[in-house]
């Protein structure tokens, strides 16, 4: 009887997995631990992909969890009269078990070729609208200015401060000057290391104005953890509004910065 | 250390016959280093791994909490660790913690999983579990241990020179890892990082050769290769994928030493400016280093997991009792997971500025060797499906690996998944997943290996009631400290910063991150009922007998624990190893060296 009830307990400390899992999920996104806002025009596609994938590993979590539980709980030696059955495999099982899974991954590879292109593949046809020279522990930033062309004498630098209009698309150019860094922006569902010696250009549309975090995303160095941006998604008209205002205040306070970030930012 | 026996006695060496005889005042430290330091004996050797991961395991679980401490409550005084490391007032600086983290990592990857499944477990049950004497190189063998000690030591001692030790991460992305101006622990303690690196390499790379012959070689008459237990598929296809993917890594390690010595510049593109000082070397690639890293830390990750889900495989049937559910599809299924693991290294790389179009194929790959791992969950639901289970600590530590295994495995499909890697990539959900595959999983697994194998490693059986103990609180605060990382992740909390509170996405984490670390406390803390247990049990435990869990497999026909060439009979297999609960046999197993009876016999005869 000791032993059952053994049993028992240890069944039901392994259904608590599945119980609680779900909970943990069902629970958290009531209390803001969840998914930040999304102000993009892609990110719906990676979020409901994300769903997708939670509901069918979610799924299948619970089925093979409720299992493992139901052996534990049916077959316990303490309440067994008779030996374990004689069973070496099944040839149908295992074709079932490998077709249906191998069904389903191939379906997802596929499905979501389309989102991964449009955010990484399908770069729109335009010129760059600022450029992102990672540092240590910095986000430097170059727009083309009046010219609309980057590498000018009318370039406009700033540092940390990003703003970028809404309802367009924007087309950013991120380099590095001397590490690894990731460019990402947990609001727009973007993210990209700068690779010194890369240039590599991030594409996106926002569907929203509004103040959020640039935050960088791969280890850099000891000051990794400060190296915080804001990004400001506004209309059009306020956008340039701004980039005018910055661009007076640079002409009448700071020569355009030489060397040596200069030099990495035109090479 | 061990009962002495009839076999232990018998010459170990050509000299030691003659000290039995003629006992002369320096013999005896002679005899003691030849069976016990130098040994050239699989077990001893095996043990030696054993002892040495597990007290670098516990370094690493210190280093997790220092990580989990800063974490929870940023710069606040570290208790005792603070004032161990003599850090300024106890608070830790961000570089200290990035150095934490860093050694955490390459601690238990390189210094506690790798050598405990390969060289603790594949040392020790190899050569008893197909029948063979010993290695077929045991000098190989002796020294792919004693090649761990310069590893030992060059980890150990760049905690303490100019700069600390390495902190790059466990990854060591060049530039960071190369310029000795872009971080103060690029200096010595990045390149004590890469010899010792090199050290576990050439460990690793003589333990898998002798592996992968004494597993061809040296099988008892009889054990043909679908003879053999799980264990020794998995050791064998391990020891396959580290002699093949290893040379990548060191090669990979020289370049960046000669990088960071010479100049050479292969991870280091043209006018590249560290610290306002343009670099003086360029023409290279950082991305060279991380397909090259990849290149052989993917398979890695297998070489991480295959013995574990091996040696499950066999616990499980043990106290099922019953055969392993689809034995050849298991087999398959591991060969499948190698093969296809040298072809997903790129998913580790979907957001580093690689071509996207390699993206793609690199996401298929990897969606492919989930099939693998969900066939082998299956097969293990099955071999419980209808059995007899016994709940023992090894047993229940078995069935924690298959339950959280489907954890780790289920949540490495959003990472597979290229655009939701563009969200959760770098964040707090890639650490749930790989710790529920190594720590949840692999480390769970060990533990099952433990208190399974320890009666044959020291002739005892640990206490059933502490491991249940032990078992109890580690499952449940493993799932307090990294279930709840799912959520971080998809928060986007990102890994390896010191402080993202400061973050207006991230401000709300810390209740949660403090409940985290209360239960990794607790999750450390567990360890000491373990530690114990297994020291109380080694010299007091209860007598165990040959075959204590009444198994099946070739090392339970040997002395507990076995003499020096191991069998003292010639083991010879009439069957596989999984024959529980065969109908119409009297005993509900059949071990591989039972004698087919007269019944049996017949019956096969009438059926061809």
């Amino acid at each position: 009887m000791g032993k059952r009830l053994a049993g028992i307990f240890w069944a039901l400390l392994f259904l608590a997995v599945p119980v609680f899992g779900v909970a943990t999920f069902a629970i958290a996104p009531a209390y803001d631990h969840w998914l930040p806002k999304d102000v993009s025009e892609h990110g719906a596609s990676i979020d409901s992909l994300f769903y997708f994938i939670l509901a069918l590993t979610g799924v299948v979590f619970v089925v093979t969890e409720v299992l493992l539980f139901w052996f534990m709980w049916k077959y316990d030696a303490a309440k067994q009269q008779g030996g374990a059955t004689y069973i070496q495999g099944s040839h149908t099982l295992e074709v079932v078990w490998t077709i249906i899974p191998a069904a389903t991954l191939l379906f997802l590879a596929i499905y979501q070729m389309n989102a991964w292109a449009d955010v990484k593949m399908r770069r729109p046809a335009m010129a760059p609208t600022v450029e992102v020279v990672a540092r240590q522990f910095e986000w430097r930033l170059r727009y083309p200015g009046r010219d609309g062309t980057l590498g000018t004498a009318d370039d406009l630098f700033l540092v940390n401060d990003l703003h970028l209009p809404i309802d367009e698309d924007v087309l950013i150019q991120l380099k590095s000057m001397d590490v690894l860094h990731s460019f990402f922006l947990p609001n727009v569902r973007i993210k990209q290391d700068a690779v010194p010696g890369m240039k590599i250009p991030v594409w996106f549309k926002a569907r929203e104005a509004g103040e959020f975090d640039i935050v960088c995303a791969e280890l850099c160095g000891w000051g990794h953890y400060k190296m915080k941006g804001r990004i400001t998604l506004e209309p059009r008209a306020s956008f340039d509004a701004w980039l005018e205002r910055k661009y007076a205040e640079q002409q009448t306070t700071q020569p355009p910065p030489e060397s040596p970030g200069d030099l990495a930012a035109s090479n | 250390m061990t009962p002495p026996t009839a076999a232990t006695v018998a010459p170990t060496t050509v000299h030691g016959s003659v000290a039995l005889h003629a006992p002369r005042k320096h013999r005896p430290v002679a005899e003691f280093l030849s069976t016990y330091v130098f040994s050239k004996d699989h077990k001893v050797i095996g043990l030696q791994f054993l002892f040495s991961t597990l007290l670098w395991f516990l370094v690493g679980g210190l280093l997790a909490l220092a990580v989990r401490w800063q974490v929870a409550w940023p710069w606040s005084d570290v208790p005792v660790l603070g004032k161990l490391f003599a850090q300024e007032g106890g608070q830790m600086s961000p570089e200290f913690y990035t150095m934490l983290f860093t050694m955490h990592a390459t601690v238990m990857i390189f210094l506690v999983i790798i050598p405990i499944l390969a060289g603790a477990f594949g040392n020790f049950l190899i050569p008893l579990m197909i029948g063979a004497d010993d290695m077929a190189f045991p000098t190989l063998n002796m020294l792919s241990y004693w090649f761990m000690w310069p590893a030992f030591f060059a980890f150990g001692a760049s905690f303490f020179v100019e700069g600390g030790a390495a902190s790059g991460g466990w990854t060591s992305y060049p530039p960071l890892s190369t310029n000795v101006a872009s971080s103060p622990a690029s200096g010595w303690g990045q390149t004590l990082w890469l010899i010792g690196l090199t050290f576990v390499g050439v460990s690793s790379m003589l333990g898998s050769v002798n592996y992968m012959t004494t597993i061809i070689l040296m099988r008892a008459p009889g054990m043909t290769m679908f003879r053999l237990p799980m264990t020794i598929w998995a050791m064998f296809i391990t020891a396959v994928l580290q002699a093949f993917a290893l040379p990548v890594l060191t090669a990979a390690g020289f370049m960046q030493l000669a990088d960071r010595m010479f100049g050479t510049g292969f991870f280091s593109p043209e006018g590249n400016v560290v610290n306002n000082t343009v670099t003086a070397a360029g023409g290279g690639q950082p991305l060279l280093w991380q397909h090259l890293f990849w290149f052989y830390s993917h398979p890695a990750v297998y070489i991480m997991i295959l013995p574990a889900m091996g040696m499950v495989s066999d616990i499980l049937t043990v106290f099922a009792r019953k055969p392993l559910f689809g034995y050849r599809p298991m087999v398959y299924s591991i060969a499948g997971i190698a093969g296809l693991g040298f072809i997903v290294w790129g998913h580790h790389m979907f957001m580093s500025g690689m071509n996207p179009a390699l993206g793609i194929t690199f996401m298929v790959s990897t969606m492919m060797i989930a099939l693998p791992s969900a066939v082998k969950t299956f097969n293990w639901l099955g071999t419980l499906w209808g059995g007899k289970i016994q709940f023992t600590t090894s047993m229940l530590f078995a069935m924690s690996f298959v339950s959280m295994f489907i954890i780790g495995g289920l949540s490495g499909i959003f990472m597979a998944a290229t655009p939701v890697d563009i969200f959760i990539h770098d964040t707090y959900f890639i650490v749930a997943h790989f710790h529920y595959v190594l720590f949840a999983g692999t480390a769970m697994g060990v533990w099952a290996a433990i208190y399974f194998w320890f009666p044959k490693m020291f002739g005892r059986t640990m206490n059933e009631f502490w491991g249940k103990v032990h078992f109890f609180l580690t499952f449940i605060f493993l799932n307090g400290t990294f279930f709840t990382m799912h959520i971080l992740g998809a928060v986007g909390f990102p890994r390896r910063l010191a402080d993202a509170y400061h973050y207006e996405t991230f401000h709300h984490l810390q209740p949660l991150n403090a409940f985290m670390t209360y239960c990794a406390i607790g999750m450390v803390a567990t360890q000491v009922i373990f530690a114990a247990n297994f020291i109380y049990s080694m010299f007091w435990g209860p007598v165990a007998g040959r075959n204590p869990w009444n198994a099946n497999t070739l090392e339970w026909t040997a002395p507990s624990p076995p003499g020096h060439g191991n069998f003292d009979y010639q083991p010879v297999v009439y069957r596989g190893p999984y024959e529980y609960s065969v109908p119409g046999v009297e005993k509900d197993h059949l071990m591989q060296t039972d004698p087919p009876n007269a019944a049996a016999a017949a019956a096969a005869a009438a059926a061809h």
